[in-house]
Formats: C-alpha cells, structure tokens, sequence
C-alpha cells in the first residue's frame, strides 16, 4: 500500500524533474548556438546554403497559400462587409489581417512543417549515422558547424517568407476584390493606405516573424540534436517538432499581439 | 548543387523577400502616400471628444492631411487635448476650425478641418481656436425626450 502511494508520488516527482532538465538543456543549447555563431557569418556560405533549404525551397509553399489565403479572405470579406454597405473596407480588411496576423502566423506554421521539420530529420539522422560524433572526432565542433548555420538560415528567411506571403496575400485578395468582384479599384487601395500604418502594423509583423524564426528553427534544431538514435527516435522527434512549434507559434502570437495592438 | 546556382537562388529570394517588404511599406502601408518628416504640429481643444482614438484621420474636405498624435485630458480647463500631425504640403488659414465627425453612420470618428478666410497660415505647435466636438448620441436622446415632455407639458 504505502509502496503504491509512492510510487505514484515518485511518479509525478520524475516527470517533473524530467520536464525541469529538459527546459535546462534547450536553453543551455540554444545560448550555446548562440555563443557559437561566429562561424556561420565569417564563412558565410554555409549560412547560404541553408537559405537554400530553409528559405527558397519553402518559396512556392508559401507564395501559393498566400495567394489562396488572400483570395479567400478577398471572398469572405466582401460577403460580410457587404452587409453593412462597407465593401470598400475590403482592402484595409485583408491587408490589416494579413500584415498582422495570418502572414507572420501562418507563414510560421508552414514554416514548421516544411522546413522545421526536414531541419530535425536531417540532424537526428546525422546523429543516428554518426556523422556529429564524427565531427567531435576530427575537433570539428557540430554545434558551430552544423547548428548555427541552420539557425541563422532560419531567422533570416522567416520574415522574408512572411513579407512575401503579405504581399502576395494582398494581391489575391486584390485579384477577387476588384478583379472579379468588382470593388472600386481606387477605394479598395486609398483605404488601405490610409488605414494601415508602417510603424503599427507592418513593423510589427516583420517583428512577430523574427520572433517566430527564432522559435521553430530553435526548436526543430533542439529536437533534431536531442533525437535518440533510432529510427523511432528521428520520427517522433519531427512529430514533435510540428506540434512544439505549431503550439509555441501560436501561444507567441497571442502574447506578441497583447503587446503590440493593445492601444 | 553547385555554388553559382546556389548563390544565385539566395540572392533571388532574399531580394524577393526586401521588395515584398517595399511593397508592403508603398503600396499597402502609408509610407509612400504620407510624408510625415517635414510634417507640422497642430493643437485643439474639444469639450467632448466622443470616441475619437489616436492616429484616427485629419480631413479637410474629405482628402485625409494629417493624423491625430495623442490625446490628453488638461485639468485646467477640462477639456480634452488634441494633438495633430499635418502633412507639410498643406498649410491652413489661422481661423480654421476643428470639428470632430463620423465618417458614416457607424463609421469610425476624425477631425474635420473647415478652412477659414485669414491670410496668414498655422505654424508648427499652434492652437487651432475654434473647435465643434462630437455628438453624442445618448445626449441627442436625452435632448430629445427632453423637449418632447415639456411639449406635453405645454398642451395641459
């Protein structure tokens, strides 16, 4: 009986002590990725290379589903809006929307799934070949030389990414707006420009997007790095990366905004 | 992959990344429309601002000139401060008057500036005099029922 009752007890004391280690070792190696980066701008073409992978394979991704994002809201929007006598509204609608939150958000989220993803498989593989435990070998450190470069790439494309996303966002919703629609093409852009304001809204997008750079490439990096050696192991750790950073995306976003547009 | 082709691709994205930022910045944002650095500062005074907000729109004759900066109550006069940025293409008279409207019946609320005749113009920091503030609703009501029972009150 009393075996039982502590051993529930020791229970809930290890997956805590667990969780607790666990938060210890990602910051301990995301500072060490930081301490580390030097190599990933003095030779800046492995920085170039993840780009590569990061940034410009995730182009078509993220150009389609802006453009659908935009024309649906273009849709949505012009049904609502039009209620009210207000379809004019419908470029500061979707341009609001898309700069401050779908762009960064959901260019993150696919992000996460493109690109954070092959990030964690590639390195949990390199460890389950031992290709890192090689490079310690040979005096090669694999956090400057396989980490870092990754990191940067991935902090350096997310903004990007979600700019283009915005803009070609806008452009959909431009295209069934006033395209198909039929909006008034000098309402729709007039009042965009004069609803939507540089500092408040775009700035802080491209803002929330590092943010959100720095959280999946760092998780996806971690899980990859932390992934045991198996092939189990890789599999569940890119499972895990999707839904860490899905989550960290989303609840970021929420705090960002509670920051940002509380005025 | 070879490291031209490699080098080549970054360098397309990254500059496809920078021009949708432009982009945004020109064509969606109000940078290009609104050149605030050789802007002026403008004052009002209103007894009620109604539910005028910060960075809600200047207009004079419905073309938007300018931004509203910053609100704040004076507790001196009792009245709420105003305070305006106007684009610096445009210059108005001394009398102009600041009035606080609503662009539709539940559209949002801005300053509508009524030019006046006085020849000489308003400089950076001056006070604009003549100010009309909003109407609010629940005192139209109220003024309303008001004059409706003292008419009743009349017939007797």
């Amino acid at each position: 009986m009393f075996e039982r009752m502590t051993g529930g007890l020791r229970g809930i004391g290890h997956t805590a002590i667990d969780g607790v280690w666990r938060i210890g070792y990602a910051s301990r190696f995301f500072l060490l990725t930081l301490f580390k980066s030097g190599i990933s701008f003095r030779r800046f073409g492995l920085t170039i290379k993840e780009i590569y992978f990061s940034g410009v394979l995730s182009l078509i991704i993220i150009v389609v589903s802006g453009l659908f994002v935009g024309m649906v809201l273009g849709l949505q929007g012009y049904e609502t809006l039009q209620k009210y006598g207000s379809e004019q509204a419908l470029g500061v609608m979707v341009a609001l929307t898309l700069t401050r939150e779908l762009g960064p958000v959901v260019s993150a989220l696919l992000f996460a799934s493109r690109a954070g993803s092959a990030i964690t498989a590639e390195i949990g593989l390199m460890k389950a070949t031992e290709q890192i435990t090689a490079m310690e070998m040979m005096a090669i450190d694999p956090i400057s030389r396989v980490v870092a470069p990754r990191f940067w790439a991935g902090v350096i494309s997310m903004p990007l990414l979600a700019a283009m996303f915005s803009a070609v966002g806008v452009f959909g919703g431009y295209l069934v707006g006033v395209v198909m629609i039929g909006v008034d093409e000098g309402a729709f852009w007039s009042q965009m420009q004069a609803a939507v304001d540089f500092r408040q809204d775009i700035l802080n997008g491209i803002i929330k997007s590092v943010v959100f750079g720095v959280a999946v490439t760092a998780i996806a990096l971690f899980e990859g790095y932390d992934a045991p050696p198996t092939a189990e192991g890789v599999s569940h750790a890119t499972t895990r990366t999707v839904v860490t950073s899905s989550l960290a995306v989303l609840a970021l976003d929420l705090v960002l905004t509670a920051f940002m547009f509380r005025g | 992959m070879e490291r031209k082709t490699l080098d080549l691709w970054v360098g397309i994205f990254v500059v496809a990344g920078f021009a949708a930022i432009l982009v945004l910045a020109l064509k969606v944002g109000n940078l290009g429309t609104f050149d605030m650095s050789h802007g002026y500062t403008l004052i009002a005074d209103f007894n009620n601002i109604g539910g005028l907000k910060a960075r809600a729109p200047v207009r004079s004759a419905g073309v938007v000139v300018g931004r509203v900066t910053d609100i704040q109550f004076d507790n001196k006069t009792f009245e709420a401060r105003v305070t305006m940025d106007i684009d610096g293409r445009y210059r108005f008279p001394r009398d102009t008057t600041a009035s606080i409207l609503t662009s539709g019946l539940l559209g949002e609320q801005y300053i509508g500036l009524g030019p006046g005749g006085d020849s000489a113009d308003l400089k950076n920091g001056d006070r604009i005099k003549l100010t009309q503030s909003a109407v609010v609703l629940e005192n139209l009501i109220g003024q309303f029922l008001f004059s409706k029972a003292s008419e009743g009150a009349g017939k007797k």
